[in-house]
């Protein structure tokens, strides 16, 4: 069984090992629940083996939440060690769990909460808003999920089996060399993230052929919504950010494998050309996150506030300013490597100049919102509770951004507070808003408004009194990724950012409390014309939720938010051509890929060679199985188009 | 054809989506490839003491190998434009040509990966050979890839006969096999015939 034994299973430790009990519990729970009510074969058919877009949309978001979950336990576990482990205390968190802790809480929530919120949203509104009936592949979109869901149980099973990296989210060699890191823990973060990063990159290279190459007739590019622009633009970082990750974290894992000198400090390798390629990944990573979460404020302002957003044109440029720039800034976070002040000075001008289309975005929403007519809807709080959140944080980015401040707050805790200021104000505030907007679209019925209400406020306020203490501590000096401290008059400030974190507890809560409120109302909350909040664009103009064929006619545009001004004009659209059309059917493609790939992924973090080999090959085998069997249709009767065009008119009369 | 640009016209057909995607796919291929050139270029010089590209490298195989993927990527090209004539001994035959020379290029790269670890200058000799072995070794899984795939599509064609689907990837896997090529000639000139001066 290679490295494997029953050493591996936690059990003298009684913190993970009742993270796994709870788990473990929590997944039987989970099956006897499914088995007992006999849901499997409607699970089977509808979900696991479902390529329809929209059923893969919220299983990612749904994936999201889970993990968002399991990230903000970790989150306020840390925050409890820091608010006791004072002057000699050495609180209740032992330091190896410690830095597993910060580890896996950084990769889940880049990784496994924030990309796949954002890639859901994406799967989930683009078809819709570009008024096709799928995205270009729907079985490899299919398999794109598996593969992320495939990563993220990996992580998830190194909680249980051995133990997670120790490295933080980025595994920085030499530490993450053998030599230093000579468990489990690295291997399964490099497995699971080499999984992941392959479902992203597929996604990517979907959506982005999507987006090129499928619109509704009569859509050019200057009548896509800018939500589409964002998508296109954050998938275009993707196609070419993750291939660089794929290579980076293979040239680690032949190091760790077969010794190799990519990094190592012997045999002349070089520790800062893994600095250098991962964070030319890292950088634009961050951009994949916020661009998606730009786009979705524009549609919540243009549609709250009942007008065309500002300046699209502008929105447009700034978009594709901020793709092409963010590969221009990696070096930044590495100012302290010393490259010399000429490399530094060009990523720090580099790095300030992105501040100015991200200004432009800023501005144009802020006039879109003048002289509007806003709908404080529970979206709209959220986007505006990001301007003011995202700007101080970007600010704070502007400020880091200056190599000879950067020296000084490098490694601080002024970083954590920055980067959680725009990835929580940005992509987190974002994802709220987008799951609040489309929920009734996929659902066929609203959220509960003052729950969201609560969960907002409660995740603003949380959000300030949790990191503002910590943009203080980190001019006071206190670094990162400490497990306990000395200097005693630190602790008030940490005691406050536990009770932020509290707070943030009371909005999770909230949102739980939300959708299961909204749920058991959901007859009373029916939303039968599929246009809850008079929208502007196509995905407004079909049914909620949509049938598998999106349209029973594909939408024509002749303008921006053409659905708008369908409806200023009460000009319907045409009706349903008499003719038969066909989707994709389902596919257990994807579900056994991951399978396969969870599989291989654990063989080789144990290096049980023969469990590896064999399923890679039986991996291969499937394809080969999948790609034998020609890709069947299934076929939708006009009769039945027709019949969904009828009562579609009728309802929305 | 319409006079209105092809973006008005609503979505692409399935020949063009799947031929674009895969376009989309091979550029990300090729910026995978361009992370190993760039850990290439920062650890040519770091040899530990060990052999370098001059004393290692033996141009006349590259030469065969470079001939064997040159041709290989033409007769690929002959195949494909035979299974759209539907002239299967043509079809067979350029594509049993293609995947000849593709095994033969892997024999002679696996030959000079055996010398080379024979020679103790295996991939965990130094950093210079740890990028050298991961970054040719990472065109030729593809290239062993590539006539697996090569092997299935033939294999598909022969039992299903000249299909729009099969063409299809035929048509994807005739890119595939000219960008490995194009890696090829970066690899041939960054690392074979630079390294050998």
């Amino acid at each position: 069984m290679g490295r494997l034994s029953w050493a591996a299973i936690p059990i003298h430790q009684p913190l993970p090992m009742a993270a796994s009990l709870f788990i473990i519990v929590g997944f039987l729970v989970l099956f006897a629940l499914v088995s007992w009510k006999g849901w499997w074969p409607y699970l089977w058919r509808e979900w696991l083996t479902s390529v329809d877009h929209k059923r893969i949309g919220v299983m990612y978001i749904l994936l999201a939440l889970v993990l968002l979950l399991r990230g903000f336990i970790d989150a306020l576990m840390m925050r409890s060690q820091l608010a006791v482990a004072a002057g000699g205390a050495a609180g209740y968190l032992a330091p190896e769990h410690y830095d597993q802790m910060f580890s896996a809480h950084g990769t889940i929530m880049i990784l496994f909460m924030a990309m796949p919120f954002m890639v859901g949203l994406m799967n989930f509104v683009v078809p819709l808003q570009l008024g096709v009936r799928d995205v270009a592949f729907p079985t490899l979109n299919a398999a794109s999920f598996w593969l992320t869901a495939a990563g993220a149980l990996l992580v998830n099973i190194s909680l249980v089996v051995g133990e997670f990296a120790r490295t933080g989210w980025l595994p920085y060699p030499p530490l993450s060399e053998l030599q230093f890191s000579p468990g489990v823990g690295v291997d399964y973060y490099l497995w699971a993230l080499e999984i992941s990063g392959l479902g992203s990159l597929l996604a990517g290279i979907n959506l982005v052929t999507t987006i090129l190459k499928l619109r509704a007739p009569g859509m050019d590019y200057m009548r896509m919504p800018v939500f589409c622009w964002t998508a296109l633009a954050s998938n275009l970082l993707i196609v070419a950010a993750f291939p660089l990750l794929t290579a980076t974290l293979a040239m680690l894992l032949l190091d760790r494998y077969v010794g190799m000198h990519f990094f190592t400090n012997d045999g002349g390798g070089n520790a800062m050309l893994f600095f250098n390629l991962i964070w030319a990944w890292g950088h634009p990573e961050v951009y994949i996150l916020i661009l998606p979460a730009f786009g979705v404020f524009s549609e919540v302002f243009a549609t709250f506030a009942g007008k065309q957003v500002f300046g699209y044109r502008s929105m447009v440029m700034a978009t594709m300013a901020i793709c092409l720039l963010s590969f221009m800034v990696w070096l930044h976070h590495f100012f302290t490597m010393g490259a010399g002040a000429d490399v530094n000075g060009f990523f720090s001008i580099m790095t300030i100049i992105i501040a100015v289309p991200t200004g432009v975005k800023i501005f144009n929403w802020l006039f879109t919102l003048y002289q509007g007519r806003l709908r404080f809807e529970v979206p709209v709080l959220w986007a505006l509770g990001f301007m003011v959140t995202f700007v101080i944080g970007g600010m704070s980015g502007v400020l880091m951004a200056v190599p000879p401040a950067d020296f000084v707050l490098h490694n601080s805790v002024f970083l954590v507070a920055h980067f959680h200021n725009v990835i929580i104000g940005g992509v987190l505030f974002g994802g709220m808003a987008g799951y609040n907007y489309w929920f009734p679209k996929a659902f066929g019925f609203t959220l509960d408004r003052r729950w969201g209400v609560v969960s907002f406020w409660c995740w603003l306020v949380g959000f300030y009194v949790a990191f503002m203490p910590l943009y203080a501590l980190g001019l006071l000096g206190m670094t990162r990724r400490m497990q306990h401290y000395a200097d005693r008059s630190w602790q008030p400030y940490l005691i406050v950012a536990e009770a932020g974190a509290l707070i943030i507890l009371c909005g999770i809560v909230a949102t739980i409390v939300q959708l299961v409120v909204s749920v058991r109302s959901r007859d009373q909350r029916r939303d039968l014309t599929g246009d809850p909040w008079n929208g502007r664009t196509l995905e407004w103009s079909t049914a909620s939720p949509p049938p598998p064929f999106n349209f029973a006619v594909l939408p024509s545009v002749d303008s921006l938010d053409a659905f708008w001004r369908r409806k200023q004009a009460s000009a319907p659209h045409p009706p349903a051509a008499r003719v038969d059309i066909e989707v994709p059917s389902n596919s257990a493609c994807g579900f056994v890929t991951a399978v396969f790939a969870v599989v291989a992924g654990f063989a080789l973090v144990w290096h049980i060679w023969w469990l590896a080999i064999g399923d890679m090959t039986g991996g291969v085998l499937a394809m080969f199985i999948f790609g034998w069997t020609e890709r069947r249709k299934t076929t939708i009767a006009a009769e039945e188009l027709v019949a969904f065009d009828v009562r579609q008119r009728t309802a929305v009369t | 054809m319409s006079a209105q640009p092809a973006s008005l016209d609503g979505p692409a057909s399935v020949q063009l989506t799947v031929a674009y995607g895969f376009w989309i796919f091979l550029l990300s291929d090729i910026i995978m490839f361009s992370a190993l050139f760039a850990a290439y270029a920062v650890l040519v010089g770091q040899t530990a003491g060990g052999p370098g590209g001059r004393e290692l490298f033996d141009l006349h195989t590259v030469a065969v190998e470079t001939l064997c993927l040159l041709v290989s990527s033409y007769t690929c090209g002959l195949g494909l434009v035979a299974s759209e004539d539907r002239v299967p001994a043509r079809f067979y035959g350029f594509f049993a040509l293609t995947f000849a020379l593709g095994a033969t290029f892997l024999v002679l790269e696996i030959s000079e990966f055996a010398r080379l670890i024979g020679a103790s200058a295996g991939p965990s000799r130094s950093a210079f050979l740890s990028a050298f072995f991961a970054l040719v070794g990472l065109h030729g899984v593809h290239i062993a890839a590539g006539l697996l795939w090569l092997c299935f599509l033939v294999a598909q064609f022969a039992v299903k006969g000249p299909q729009a689907f099969l063409r299809r990837r035929l048509g994807c896997f005739a890119l595939f096999w000219h960008a490995l090529d194009i890696v090829w000639v970066g690899l041939l000139s960054l690392v074979y015939l630079m390294g050998s001066r």
